[in-house]
């Protein structure tokens, strides 16, 4: 898991439905250090030491973790800044 | 070099050849992001606000990290997402990496202090991630990779002891910040 073109990304229904909300995932990548990450989600959405470090552990461990959902246009702004933090981050529909 | 917490953000007291490295570190950065991006003059784009630039996926990997796709399975939506979004983001990252530059010049012939205020040192940890993520491309570093592991005749090994400085060095500057929340 070095690049973004080697991640597997799970297949997404074709059939979107208006009302289903839409999450920001963040992808594990080798780099970003740990304590970082966590730093990141403290900053960017207000959680808690313990909730920010959960999610940075399932990045870690399970390669992934939702860490916000709302609609489009909201989500869209949380991967935007993301991006901007250098975490790789991407947006779909739950 | 290490970090401490001072009254109004974090200092930081640097050998001329520290100061050379994370100097040599901007400018390769800023090379990367490339020339800030001027309006190109077209009517309607004026109108519309719509920033020039790049609407695909960058070609080199770094880049490509540093810009990923903002939807993994759909083009056209990370097409539209990149028109809107890479521009502002482009320029939030060179703007961090020219500071940092700004501050490391001064301290490259002699060494001495390194002072950040605490938006300062916010902009630091960025451009700090972002030439890491852009060397840990370029080394391709995987979770197992470790420093020792490198052979110090391989070609990469001195790109490596940067790489690994980097992050203590990225550590170090996390252990004197407290995040604050915005949003």
């Amino acid at each position: 898991m070095t690049a973004p073109a080697q991640l597997d990304r799970p297949e997404t229904d074709e059939d979107v439905t208006p009302d289903r909300p839409w999450i920001t995932i963040v992808w594990n990548d080798p780099v970003n250090l740990m304590s970082y990450v966590t730093f990141v989600l403290m900053e960017l959405f207000g959680y808690a030491r313990e909730k920010a470090e959960a999610l940075m552990l399932d990045v870690h461990q399970k390669g992934k973790a939702v860490v916000s959902n709302g609609t489009r246009e909201q989500m869209e702004h949380d991967v935007a800044r993301l991006h901007a933090r250098g975490l790789w981050a991407t947006v779909q529909q739950d | 070099m290490r970090f401490k917490r001072s009254r109004r953000g974090v200092e930081a007291k640097l050998e001329p050849v520290e100061a050379a490295v994370l100097a040599q570190c901007a400018g390769e950065l800023l090379a990367l992001l490339g020339e800030s991006e001027e309006p190109s003059g077209d009517p309607l784009e004026a109108l519309v606000g719509l920033p020039p630039g790049q609407v695909t996926t960058p070609d080199d990997p770094a880049l490509a990290r540093l810009f990923p796709d903002a939807y993994g399975d759909d083009e056209a939506a990370a097409t539209e997402f990149r028109r809107y979004t890479e521009s502002d983001l482009r320029a939030g990252k060179r703007a961090a990496a020219t500071g940092g530059l700004a501050k490391l010049l001064p301290l490259t012939a002699a060494g001495g202090k390194l002072v950040l205020d605490r938006d300062e040192a916010d902009a630091w940890l960025s451009w700090l991630n972002d030439i890491r993520l852009v060397l840990g491309t370029r080394l391709d570093i995987t979770e197992d990779t470790y420093e020792d592991d490198l052979d110090p005749e391989d070609p990469h090994w001195d790109v490596m002891q940067v790489y690994s400085w980097l992050g203590w060095l990225q550590e170090s500057l996390l252990s004197c910040l407290d995040p604050r929340p915005s949003g």
